[in-house]
């Protein structure tokens, strides 16, 4: 019997939700049509520690249109204590509260808000606000604040400490080749294309509402209603699509607190949006330093690492990232040790970015890995295999699986790194130098407790929900493959539901591990609704199916197949008449057993990739261009080879920003970010952005998560710029130990 | 956004009726001034829409020149055909700058007025001088990594942003203006003004003149010529330094050099007494060295924007040798010739 | 493409409302505009048509390009009562669900976007792109689709999707 090829796990399919986002039909946070809409428009501190002494509103709320001005003056009632403000990715510390009192603890920080009829009047009136201001001494130098940096008492969550082994001071100095520098990584911005924004609409019945921007309805949903004392059925969270995040949507952002209290305060519906300027008010990539000292031995065995990381934060929130483990769990050296501190500067709480933690710390090892390997006279390849580590070395550990000696095999045939010249400066065409270089990544493979729903109807229709969000990680292309794959629909038949927090409970969208929780937890929805069909289908008269086990039949093309007699087959449809069922729905939860967590104890949980970059750099004017990247990524199981690429395309190319372009500058005399537009914060444009080749290394691991999915949001932009940076070495024979590499620091 | 008046003349001389007074605006593509309304760094009362009147064209000039209407749109200019063929040096600095959604937005007269791009111009609750006279140059000690080497002064120290202006520079542009007091005609050289103790003043325009077109001499800089942008990405930035030169070799000797600088100075930054230097010479690099120590002759950094000296001492190096040469850098392939 | 305006009328109301005609997507429409409003407001917030993006507002990205009169604007710089007439077609009057413009279906087939937001900008522009009729090889079409940021880093897989377009028309 023909039947068409199954679409599962592992087909490449056209993101389901394209035609939504193509067509301009797909609506974002602040794109839900309300009636009788205010806007809201955010008023931001000038300067960046203090206190507002006066807020002169009048010509504000003489504009037309204008209905109100909030301030911390008039607000209505909200939760006080710290406790009410921690979100789901809360950082130890005391949480921003926005409007809560007259301190002012960053520049740009919100102190009023605008509400009119139109968008025009309430940006209008926001710029006759006047402020008054008594200011305090502050600090944003990054280096300055290096003076008190230091360890907190309260780890965050997922914080892993460092683990160091043998005796890395007397190895590094007995070492006969050394290493040693620090290596700095500027202030980035997140910059999704989305602005935040949020919109309420106000039933009049006491319940709300909201379209938020975030990576996670249901974290805002349970900080809304704890902040603002909604009961929990009262306040819907919705957030269909997500024009990109990166990270800066995994805690609440201030627009939807200010949002949801002016449409309390004046029930009515509104709407608020950030400008541009005010996406640089938030959450950023930590300012990081990091000081690496290496020690190897002639043969280019490395016999000391020493790692020390401090990275940005706040006044009020220790933010930590795993900055300095990454290289002590790659490497096979009997000495390492590291240290991680951080530094309070008075700016927002920094936040996690595609990556953190890795992004920097494993970069910018990588950097100083490709040093040691020219100390070394190796080639910078060859010394990775030389100290290749198959266990976690930091822990101990063995891994479920660890694929990346066959990324570096198959990414450097792709790459042609053979025909590679070893000397730096050796590489030419025309007025350019040409540079080669690689660099590892890797990021951790997580799972979370998640939970789905499957609901099949007698047409044939299969709808599976889950409260993930879908930020263009594919999300939605991913849950409809695991379900066809689940219970043999064609994905036309199957429809994903995603991005509302009335759907069953899944935690925020982050971490790299979305499809690996979502996908299994559908994948438990879709079995237990197979489960239902097969009991279903026994109420046939005659029992075609002879009363089979679970383990005894196949679901193909809306049917229940006997494994051992693929002729007979039971259409859904036929079972459900059977059991006069007109739908059936099961919901399931996919969440780290026992036995997980025992192996969690005993193996490391990781992807890896292997990057290489080449360079074209003018050798007078130090114009860079990146022309050739092949990423070979060893993550698991791929779920849609599309969108996959399509995430590893993604991460290399913000890689490629961080290597070359982007960079928040501070003028710590004000304490205030300049450069807060797409103007002059600098992401790569098309021009920039020329080869990438991504290739997924088979790399089977039943071990990892029950899908053997590992995730791949992060380990594309891990590594990446390290591999850009040695390039340029190896073109222009000049180090650069700090990113981006600007025309400036190629001149120097 | 202010509230403003908004009126659209139906003619040039309506246009300079209405266009008198402290705040009142032309708006043409709207492309800057649009943006800087919505910063609040420009509030107009009243804004003259001259977008429908009739200075769209572009026309020949008696004795083989161009006229180029300040309304026609900058991607118009460039790839007008005889833009194109006459003047390619000015097409290539257009197809440098911005982004072609801008460039078929704005202006070649919006080109000539648009504002410096300095950080603290554009944000409100910071110092500036151009912007609020007496409030200080945050970018003095300050992020001034994009700023001006040359010709700044203690009250500003930014640039002017635009790439067509350079080529302009180079061309020996003459502004064709009308206002009040009549038509008048400003060489290029004059248009645009060095901060000194004005900073908020860009240019030589009297109060209520309309810039009504850009007059192209006939000139034959259609072989050595360049325009060498280099930014911090490759397209769609604003220049750290870039060049524009056109040359006219006899024989194997320069006859003529022009070369102007722009992203380095409140103005397109041109020397015709540095130009003697390239005059009658050989091309060498020794003598585009020379010449290029002489250009940038009391250039001096604010800190973070050093690098810019060296980078345009080897980019006009390089401008002129691709001038010289016959290779003009391509707008589209980023290898530079 | 000037049209005549009678200044008497406007200069009748100095402030306000200004009525303007516009045909969108083919539908000709006449709105009293206050002249602070922008084409992109309008379109977003006036006349709901969502699918052109503010992604920054300033004309630094590319978000909310649309045509018109054919040509690729950032719609964010445009005073809407400056546009008098003007025919301007947004992502929805490229193509709608079930009817794809090729564009449309060539970013489907290339995975040309991940989050979508950038999306309607980079497909006006590349249909404005084709307009023009400056662009063949990659080198070009990267180049004159610069304006358009992707935060996501479609860039190669939406250069595939034009060039696929680009070379169906050649």
């Amino acid at each position: 019997m023909a039947t068409a090829a199954k679409i599962g796990i592992g087909s490449a399919i056209n993101r389901v939700d394209g035609v939504e986002k193509v067509t301009g039909s797909a609506r974002y946070a602040g794109e839900h049509p309300v009636e009788n809409l205010l806007y809201g428009y955010i008023v931001e501190a000038a300067i960046a520690k203090g206190r507002v002494l006066s807020v002169d509103e009048d010509a504000a709320r003489a504009v037309p249109g204008v209905v109100e001005v909030i301030t911390h003056l008039n607000r209505p009632h909200v939760a006080w204590t710290d406790h009410s403000y921690q979100d789901e990715m809360k950082i130890p510390g005391s949480p921003f509260r926005p409007l809560y009192d007259d301190r002012i603890q960053f520049s740009q920080q919100p102190i009023a808000l605008v509400l009119a009829e139109t968008f025009e009047a309430a940006r209008y009136a926001a710029s006759l606000i006047e402020i008054a201001y008594e200011t305090e001494a502050h600090n944003t130098d990054f280096d300055v604040a290096l003076d008190e940096k230091y360890v907190p008492k309260k780890k965050r969550s997922g914080y892993v400490p460092p683990k160091d082994r043998g005796d890395a001071a007397q190895a590094f100095a007995d070492a006969p080749l050394k290493v040693a520098g620090d290596y700095r990584l500027a202030p980035e911005h997140h910059n999704p294309m989305e602005m935040f924004g949020s919109t309420v609409e106000w039933h009049g019945d006491g319940s709300i509402t909201v379209w938020d921007k975030t990576q996670g309805s249901q974290g805002v949903h349970a900080y809304l209603a704890s902040v603002f004392g909604f009961s929990k059925k009262k306040l819907r969270v919705l957030n269909p699509y997500v024009g990109g995040a990166f990270g800066s949507g995994l805690r609440p952002q201030h627009q939807v607190f200010l949002a949801v209290l002016a449409a309390k305060m004046l029930e009515r519906s509104v709407r608020v949006t950030m400008t541009r300027q005010q996406m640089f008010s938030h959450a950023y990539r930590p300012q990081a330093v990091q000081s690496i000292a290496l020690g190897a031995d002639r043969t280019g065995k490395l016999t000391a690492i020493r790692n020390a990381a401090t990275t940005s934060t706040s006044r009020y929130e220790d933010n930590m990232e795993n900055v300095v483990t990454w290289g002590l769990m790659n490497y096979d050296c009997p000495n390492a040790d590291a240290e991680y501190t951080v530094a309070q500067i008075d700016t927002p709480t920094s936040a996690d970015m595609r990556a953190p933690g890795a992004a920097t710390g494993m970069t910018l090892f990588e950097i100083a890995i490709d040093e040691m390997a020219y100390a070394a006279k190796v080639d910078p390849l060859e010394f990775r295999l030389i100290n290749y580590s198959p266990i976690d070395a930091m822990n101990g550990t063995p891994y479920t699986s660890k694929a990346l000696r066959e990324a570096f095999r198959e990414g450097a045939e792709a790459f042609k790194w053979s025909e590679r010249s070893a000397e730096p400066r050796s590489m030419r065409e025309g007025s350019e130098l040409i540079g080669w270089g690689c660099a590892t990544g890797m990021w951790d493979a997580q799972f979370s407790k998640t939970s789905a729903s499957a609901k099949l109807t007698a047409n044939g229709h299969l709808e599976v929900a889950c409260a993930t969000s879908d930020i263009g990680t594919g999300s939605y292309t991913v849950m409809t493959l695991v379900a066809a794959d689940t219970l043999g629909l064609p994905p036309e038949q199957i429809t994903a539901k995603l991005g509302d927090s009335d759907l069953p409970t899944a935690p925020v969208e982050g971490g790299s591990w979305g499809a690996a929780s979502s996908g299994a937890a559908v994948q438990l929805a879709c079995q237990a609704v197979g489960k239902k069909l097969l009991k279903a289908a026994g109420k046939i008269a005659g029992e075609p199916l002879g009363g089979a086990k679970i383990e005894d039949v196949l679901f193909e093309d809306g049917c229940i197949v006997l494994k051992d007699t693929p002729t007979v087959r039971v259409p859904f449809g036929d079972a459900m008449r059977a059991a006069d069922l007109t739908e059936i729905e099961e919901e399931a939860t996919a969440a780290p057993g026992f036995g997980d967590m025992w192996k969690g104890l005993h193996k490391s949980k990781n992807t890896h990739s292997a990057i290489f970059a080449e360079v074209r750099v003018d050798e007078e004017l130090g114009v860079v261009r990146v022309t050739r990247i092949v990423d070979a990524v060893a993550a698991g199981r791929i779920i849609n080879p599309k969108t996959a690429r399509s995430q590893i395309l993604g991460g290399v190319v913000m890689g490629i920003g961080m290597a070359l372009h982007e960079e928040t500058f501070s003028d710590h005399r004000l304490g205030r970010w300049m450069n807060h537009n797409f103007g002059e914060y600098h992401v790569p444009v098309h021009a920039d952005i020329h080869d990438i080749q991504v290739i997924f290394v088979d790399e089977p691991d039943p071990e990892v998560t029950p899908l053997g999915v590992k995730g791949l949001g992060e380990i594309g932009i891990v590594g990446t710029a390290a591999a850009i940076a040695n390039a340029i070495y190896h073109a222009t024979g000049k180090r650069v130990r700090s990113l981006p590499i600007t025309i400036d620091k190629i001149l120097e | 956004m202010n509230r403003f008046d908004y009126t659209r003349p139906a003619s040039v001389a309506e246009a300079v009726q209405a266009g008198t007074g402290e705040q009142v605006r032309y708006l043409a593509g709207g492309t800057n001034l649009i943006d800087l309304m919505k910063e609040n760094v420009d509030q107009p009362t009243t804004v003259i829409d001259i977008n429908r009147l009739p200075l769209n064209a572009i026309e020949e000039l008696d004795g083989g020149g161009l006229r180029l209407g300040a309304l026609v749109p900058n991607s118009d200019t460039a790839w007008d055909a005889r833009v194109e063929q006459r003047y390619p040096l000015l097409s290539s600095a257009i197809l440098a700058g911005a982004s072609p959604q801008l460039r078929n937005a704005a202006t070649n007269g919006g080109n000539l007025n648009q504002r410096t791009r300095c950080y603290y111009f554009y944000d409100v609750a910071t110092p500036c001088n151009k912007r609020k006279p007496g409030s200080g140059c945050g970018a003095i000690g300050g992020v001034n990594r994009i700023h001006a080497i040359l010709g700044a002064s203690d009250q500003c120290i930014a640039t002017h942003p635009s790439d067509m202006c350079v080529a302009l520079a180079v061309l020996d542009a003459i502004v064709q203006v009308t206002g009040p007091e009549g038509d008048r005609a400003i060489p290029i050289a004059d248009y645009h003004r060095l901060p000194g103790d004005e900073p908020w003043r860009d240019n030589t325009l009297r109060p209520g003149e309309l810039v009504t077109g850009i007059d192209l001499p006939a000139e034959d800089f259609t072989k050595n010529y360049t325009y060498l942008k280099l930014r911090d990405r490759l397209s769609y930035a604003f220049a750290l330094v870039s060049i524009a030169v056109a040359m006219r070799i006899e024989g194997s000797t320069i006859a003529e050099a022009r070369v102007a600088l722009g992203g380095v100075a409140h103005k397109p930054w041109r020397s015709t007494e540095a130009e003697k230097l390239l005059k009658g010479q050989q091309p060498s690099p020794q003598t585009f060295s020379a010449f290029a120590d002489a250009l940038l002759a009391g250039a001096v950094g604010q800190c973070k924007n050093d690098f810019k000296i060296p980078l345009a001492r080897k980019g006009i190096v390089r401008a002129l040798k691709q001038a010289a040469e016959a290779t003009p850098q391509s707008q589209t392939d980023k290898r530079i010739a | 493409m000037s049209i005549a305006v009678n200044s008497a009328t406007y200069a009748a109301m100095p402030i306000g409302r200004v009525p303007t005609k516009l045909t969108i997507n083919g539908e000709t429409r006449t709105r009293a505009i206050e002249p602070w409003t922008t084409l992109l407001d309008l379109l977003r917030e006036g006349e709901d048509l969502i699918g052109t993006k503010k992604g920054c507002d300033h004309g630094q990205c590319g978000a909310c390009t649309v045509l018109v009169d054919g040509r690729r604007i950032n719609s964010c710089l445009k005073l809407a009562v400056t546009l008098d007439g003007a025919d301007i077609t947004t992502i929805e009057g490229l193509g709608q669900p079930g009817k794809l413009h090729p564009l449309q279906s060539a970013f489907c087939d290339h995975d040309a976007f991940q989050c979508g937001y950038c999306t309607p900008g980079q497909i006006c522009s590349a249909q404005g792109l084709i307009n023009e009729g400056k662009a063949r090889t990659r080198e070009e079409v990267r180049e004159l689709m610069s304006g358009n940021l992707c935060r996501c880093g479609a860039y190669t897989n939406i250069i595939d999707a034009v060039l696929d377009v680009i070379g169906e028309q050649v």
